[in-house]
């Protein structure tokens, strides 16, 4: 097993980054990796709950997230600097995450055997 | 060392696919392993073979079609990325009925687990973005 880490750093609906990003993390955890899934920067909004992208004719592709579990994604972080940055807390999530200091993601990103930006 | 290649971005648009290639020459030059090569979101469209570049610019999927083949690598073009994108291979294009294929030769269209496949039995993946 290999531990792969996953940055997710793009806001959700100016590009399909946010989805390509969950798409990895899923597929390797169909493979049943180690998968650290870190949010960061304008990242932290993909989280947010209450997201209503029909009006821009997009897919609210994010509501998967609420999937991870099922996937066995255990490890999903948020970048605490990012979130406070952004006025926002663990409240305005539509899933639970545990906060890291940028310290922690190095330490993580040092562990990991690929980390992926996307 | 065993290396594989992420590519996410556009040949025509941003120096990821170039840098890539550059850096996959240098890989093997070196007396190392390409495993794979991976494209991914708009690095897909390096596996076009339609593109016409000016006459004093190279033409970039080119360049890469011949290195593929030229070393047999394992090229795979995300189905996922490359089917809205418009890259498609004779069986993808006859399934959803469009007019014509356009996937390089040396590329193949297959999922996100050829990606997974190649972190875990690759020393060293490395991204090329934008």
């Amino acid at each position: 097993m290999k531990t792969l880490t996953f940055l997710a750093r793009q806001a959700p609906f100016g590009s399909s980054s946010a989805k390509a990003c969950l798409d990895m993390v899923l597929a390797s955890a169909v493979f049943e990796q180690q998968v650290n899934y870190v949010f960061l920067d304008d990242g932290v909004w993909q989280l947010v709950r209450g997201h209503a992208p029909d009006g821009i004719g997009a897919k609210n592709t994010l509501a998967a997230l609420q999937a991870l579990e099922l996937y066995g994604v255990d490890n999903v972080y948020a970048l605490d600097e990012s979130m406070s940055e952004r006025q926002l807390t663990q409240a305005h999530l539509q899933i639970p995450v545990r906060l890291c200091t940028r310290a922690e993601l190095g330490a993580m990103i040092n562990a990991s055997d690929v980390v992926t930006a996307l | 060392m065993i290396i594989s290649v992420l590519v996410t971005g556009s040949p025509v648009s941003q120096q990821a696919a170039q840098s890539a290639l550059s850096f996959c020459t240098a890989v093997l030059a070196s007396g190392h392993t390409l495993y794979r090569v991976f494209f991914y979101e708009d690095g897909v469209h390096t596996g076009n073979a339609l593109t016409v570049a000016p006459q004093d610019e190279r033409n970039l999927n080119t360049a890469w079609s011949e290195f593929i083949q030229q070393h047999q690598l394992d090229a795979v073009i995300c189905v996922a990325s490359a089917l809205k994108r418009g890259i498609l291979n004779n069986t993808e294009a006859t399934r959803y009925q469009k007019p014509a294929a356009n996937l390089a030769a040396g590329f193949e269209i297959s999922g996100l687990g050829q990606w997974v496949d190649a972190c875990l039995n690759s020393d060293r993946v490395v991204s090329f973005g934008a």
